[in-house]
């Protein structure tokens, strides 16, 4: 094997493996932003429904984040389901806190918006500073304090 | 929103396609860098390439298939990562063995790899719920200590190269350490889930930093006891300082308290100048670290520079590009398929090859962590920061050896050094990661019914 060719497969290989490495953040760059290709199609999708719906849509939070306590840097995806939060093994927000209840509060959709109801917790529920005693909506980037954990819808 | 079928926020995607590209690609960089290896030792494709590559690529589509039908929500990095650099580290064994070094078996590793994906496997078909093992806390704890101290006992314990960390059942050993190390950290994530509210509690305050109270120092003196005990009744460096190291990070994690971090490096310092005082082959590493280029530390027989200055010179040898695969003589360097096997890819890879190396340690470690953030409670949170640091750490200590930037102790590189134990634990480490990444990432239960009072929930 002559020494050029050697030398060829040499560089080729750590091309190789560099290649292999800016592939793998690629995987993990779509991961966070989503595809190219995938952001494409929804946006031809769009104009399609009635156009109120389109409408909705613009202001509707799409992410859940924990902005303080333990948790913080959580977030949970919103879809048509409900959100549960509490002490208890089976919600979705688990949270670890003397101050919560097993099951606190819930979060569920209603018309486009996301409402927050108290499921009669000791400590109480806040949205921004007041106390939530039925269920209200969440605004988008509005604060709710469940215990010593702070939650916020954001886009 | 009467229409259930209409998804207004896209659910995440499984990217079980990324996966396998990305799988299929790491086999084939493995496959050409072994064809490279034979092409520079005797000018034609090796016998070994289609054996030990089609080998690899078999037992990891087996990992993926498992992975696809009991993690299917799992991170679609972890599994590449990890079979390029058990790839990779084949490869270099196969290479040290083709070069006739003794000790080096690529057959053996191929075999051990196998048994580590059949753990992987099974860990991940048994543990459908990692949660389980927040249960087993104490159990835990107990089992990581029956087997720290099991080398120590008369019968099954044995010293090999100057270290008391083996034990041997019936005809081969085995590392308890490498077990050890999972075992704490499901008790230490365990432990400070139920305490860390008390550790974080804040005593007095010094300059800029609060002091916990004293009496929450337990914990901390008592694993600083114990891997000093690891230390002096061993003289397993590395072991000592992955296992101290793993916990301050995780009560770090737990408590968020930076006092917590200087306590633990204080300490430590303090107990490794103390064993250096007092014991002889802890002083000899510091001497060799300080001065390995001293001709009389190099020609010393035993705890010399020699096998350090022959690392450096390999990785000197390899220059920025290095001297390319098969093309070096890394067989030269002392156990340079074990401990030393990351100078022996610096070597042929370079300076290239080797960032490229830690870059893919990086990004597992770095997708660990991004399954801690994910994670929905305390528990899990800590024992995926907890795996991922042991694993970072574990990396840092040995690189870091190896290329004299801290004193060098005895430690596998994860996945690339031969040695069944560490192979078999490190795959364990990652069947737990996928796992908990796969309840991270799987979105919250979907409602089956859209209407009424009364909701059904899939879980």
């Amino acid at each position: 094997m002559s020494e050029l060719t050697l030398l060829l497969i040499r560089l080729a290989f750590l091309a190789v493996l560099w290649f292999f490495v800016i592939a793998a953040v690629g995987v993990i760059r779509t991961d966070l932003f989503g595809s190219r290709t995938a952001a494409v199609v929804p946006a031809r999708k769009v104009p399609k429904p009635v156009k109120p719906a389109a409408k909705s849509k613009k202001g509707e939070p799409r992410q859940m984040v924990v902005t303080g306590g333990p948790l913080q840097g959580t977030t949970i995806t919103l879809s048509e389901t409900p959100i549960t939060i509490g002490r208890a093994n089976d919600s979705t927000l688990v949270v670890s806190d003397d101050y919560a209840s097993s099951r606190h509060a819930r979060l569920f959709p209603q018309d486009g918006q996301w409402i927050v109801e108290d499921l009669g917790s000791t400590n109480g529920t806040y949205l921004d500073r007041s106390k939530v005693t039925r269920p209200t909506p969440v605004p988008l980037g509005v604060p709710i304090r469940i215990g010593k954990t702070v939650i916020e819808l954001r886009k | 929103m009467s229409t259930p079928s209409a998804e207004p926020v896209p659910l995440p995607a499984k990217r079980r396609l990324a996966q396998l590209a990305m799988l299929a690609f790491a086999v084939a960089i493995v496959m050409l860098a072994y064809a490279n290896v034979g092409l520079a030792l005797d000018n034609q494709v090796p016998a070994g390439m289609l054996t030990y590559g089609l080998g690899l690529g078999g037992l990891m589509l087996a990992a993926y298939l498992v992975l696809a039908k009991f993690a299917p929500w799992a991170d679609p990095l972890i599994l590449p990562l990890v079979t390029l650099i058990n790839g990779l580290g084949l490869v270099i064994i196969y290479r040290l063995e083709a070069a006739g070094m003794d000790g080096a078996s690529a057959t053996n590793q191929l075999l051990w790899t196998a048994v580590g994906v059949v753990m992987f496997s099974v860990t991940l078909i048994v543990l459908r719920d990692h949660r389980a093992l927040q249960r087993l806390t104490y159990t835990a704890g107990a089992v990581g200590l029956a087997l720290l101290i099991s080398p120590l006992l008369p019968f099954i314990g044995q010293e090999i190269n100057g270290a008391r960390i083996w034990i041997g059942i019936g005809g081969f050993t085995l590392q308890p350490a490498e077990f050890t190390k999972l075992a704490l950290v499901v008790f230490f994530a365990g432990y400070l889930v139920a305490k860390r509210d008390v550790l974080a509690l804040a005593g007095r305050r010094l300059l800029f930093i609060d002091l916990p109270r004293a009496r929450d120092l337990g914990p901390v003196l008592i694993t600083w006891g114990l891997s000093l005990g690891v230390l002096i009744l061993q003289k397993d460096l590395g072991s000592s300082l992955l296992i101290f190291g793993t916990f301050i990070a995780m009560l770090y994690i737990a408590t968020q308290r930076t006092s917590w971090v200087l306590i633990g490096i204080l300490l430590f310092v303090g107990g490794a100048v103390l064993a250096g005082l007092i014991f002889d082959h802890v002083a000899a590493r510091f001497e060799v670290f300080l001065d390995p280029e001293n001709p009389a530390l190099y020609d010393r027989e035993f705890g010399g520079s020699f096998q350090l200055m022959q690392g450096l010179f390999g990785m000197g040898q390899g220059g920025v590009l290095g001297t390319g695969l098969g093309q070096g003589h890394p067989n030269l360097i002392p156990l340079s398929f074990s401990d030393f096997i990351f100078t022996a890819a610096g070597e042929e890879l370079g300076l290239t090859g080797l960032m490229a190396l830690l870059m893919v340690y990086a990004l597992l470690v770095e997708r660990g962590l991004r399954t801690s953030i994910a994670a929905r409670e305390p528990f899990s949170k800590l024992l995926a920061g907890g795996l991922s640091f042991i694993l970072a750490w574990q990396v840092f200590i040995i690189v870091g050896g190896v290329t004299n930037l801290i004193p060098l102790t005895g430690l596998v590189t994860p996945f690339m050094s031969q040695g069944g134990s560490a192979l078999l634990a490190n795959w364990i480490l990652i069947a737990l990661l996928v796992r908990m990444s796969d309840t991270a990432r799987k979105p919250p239960p979907q409602a089956i019914q859209d209407e009424g009072m009364t909701q059904v929930f899939q879980r």
